[in-house]
Parts: structure tokens; C-alpha cells; sequence
């Protein structure tokens, strides 16, 4: 279970990644936090955002338009 | 070299500066995503209002679109994408519905509205600069403006933008 959770569901670009990024504040170093979001581009920009910022892309998958990232914070 | 040349401040490799000069609703969305964006992976980003892109700081946004003179811009209709022919476009009223349009899909496609974009990145310590000379031009006064922005001119921005590694002109 991550520490935290992140519905970005129907949101588009840039939302998912700026509402991540603020809510990767409430996640202390070296916690996760899960995001779920519809945009398609979110899974490249994740990945982009993680490789910038040091915070871990622990895994990504796609259920029925879902997306789902688990993200490690920066320890 | 380029450390001495700009007076000893160094280029700051996570930093941004984007010149915005249009300030019109489609306008307005490029350098607040990419403001925001940056900002929210680590980059110290400052943006520079001059002209038509001046506006994008009044607390009051009334921003609108334009078709006319824009071969682009083709609006998803009827199962395919329409566009205006200028004199349509010219027609009073028309900008006024392309405007409502263009709000409709915006909400309707979960993309952010420019206020609350530009409210993501006053948060976000973006610099926001006005352009004095603009606000002399065209008459704004600061109190018309969102608090929080500084004043500047030219001279302010190149400065930064010497320190700084990506540097846009929107």
C-alpha cells in the first residue's frame, strides 16, 4: 500500500504531474505514492518527471484507460 | 567562459526563462504549462510579460480566442473538424462563441484554466516580471495586477536569462 494516493483521474496535461508533485509533499523521504490518471500522456511524463527530479518510477501499468504509477520519493 | 562573460553569475542548469507576448486564451497556455511544469520539477523559472502577454498578470483575466486570420485552428464538430473562413470570422460575435467553444472543450477535456495555472505557479515561486515600459504603453497600473509580481525592463531580463539554461520566447 503506498503512503500516499493521488486521483488525477480526467485530468490532462500538465495537471496529473503538478498535482503529483504537490501532493509528493505530504510523502515522507523514501515513501510512495500511487497516482491514477486517464491522460495517456502521463506515462511518458512521469517518466521525464522522475528522471529530472531523482524520484523513483517504481512501476506503471494500464487497466481498462487507467494508468497507474507508483512513485518513490527522493530518500 | 560564458560564467565570466555574464558578470560572474553563474548559469544555473536547473533554471528557465520564457518571454510571453501573447495574451490571448490559446496563447496564454503554452508558457503557464511549461512555467508550472518546470517548477514542479525542481527548475527556478521566471517569466517575463511584455505586449499582448502584459494582460496574462491583470487579477481580472478576460481572455478570449480568435479564428480569424488562424488557418489552424479547426474545432472537433460533428464527428470531423470544422474551421471559419475569415469573413465568418470577422462577423461580430463569432470570436465570442469561438471563445465559449473553446472554454466548453477546455473544461470538458479536464485541462486546467489559465487561472489556475498562473495560481499554480505564483504557488510554485515562479518569478513573475512586468514589463514597465508595456504598462506605461498601455496604461496598466500595478494595482490592476496580481500581487507578487515584480517590475522590470529589458535590462532585468536579459539578466536572467543570462543565468539561466533554457531561455523561450513565446
Amino acid at each position: 500500500m503506498a503512503d500516499q494516493v493521488l486521483d488525477a483521474k480526467g485530468l490532462n496535461c500538465p495537471l496529473p504531474i503538478l498535482k503529483a508533485k504537490k501532493a509528493l509533499k505530504d510523502v515522507p523521504a523514501g515513501g510512495t505514492l500511487e497516482i491514477l490518471a486517464t491522460d495517456p500522456g502521463a506515462v511518458a511524463d512521469f517518466q521525464a518527471f522522475c528522471r529530472t527530479t531523482g524520484n523513483e518510477l517504481v512501476e506503471h501499468s494500464e487497466e481498462g484507460g487507467v494508468y497507474k504509477f507508483l512513485l518513490r520519493k527522493k530518500a | 567562459m560564458s560564467d565570466e562573460s555574464n558578470g560572474g553569475g553563474a548559469i544555473n542548469p536547473h533554471s528557465m526563462s520564457i518571454i510571453v507576448t501573447k495574451g490571448s486564451l490559446d496563447w496564454a497556455y503554452p508558457p503557464f504549462i511549461l512555467s508550472t511544469t518546470a517548477a514542479a520539477m525542481g527548475l527556478d523559472v521566471t517569466m517575463f510579460f511584455t505586449f499582448y502577454g502584459l494582460p496574462l498578470l491583470l487579477k481580472d483575466l478576460d481572455l478570449k480566442v480568435t479564428s480569424l486570420g488562424n488557418t489552424a485552428m479547426k474545432m472537433p464538430m460533428m464527428g470531423g473538424h470544422m474551421g471559419m473562413p475569415n469573413i465568418v470570422s470577422a462577423i461580430p460575435g463569432v470570436d465570442r462563441m469561438a471563445t465559449t467553444m473553446m472554454k466548453n472543450l477546455i473544461k470538458k477535456k479536464g485541462v486546467a484554466s489559465i487561472d489556475e495555472l498562473r495560481e499554480l505557479a505564483v504557488e510554485a515561486d515562479v518569478r513573475l516580471i512586468a514589463c514597465q515600459m508595456t504598462m506605461d504603453l498601455f496604461e496598466y497600473e500595478l494595482e490592476d495586477m496580481i500581487g507578487g509580481i515584480e517590475i522590470g525592463g529589458a535590462a532585468t531580463y536579459i539578466e536572467v536569462a543570462t543565468q539561466s539554461h533554457i531561455n523561450l520566447f513565446i
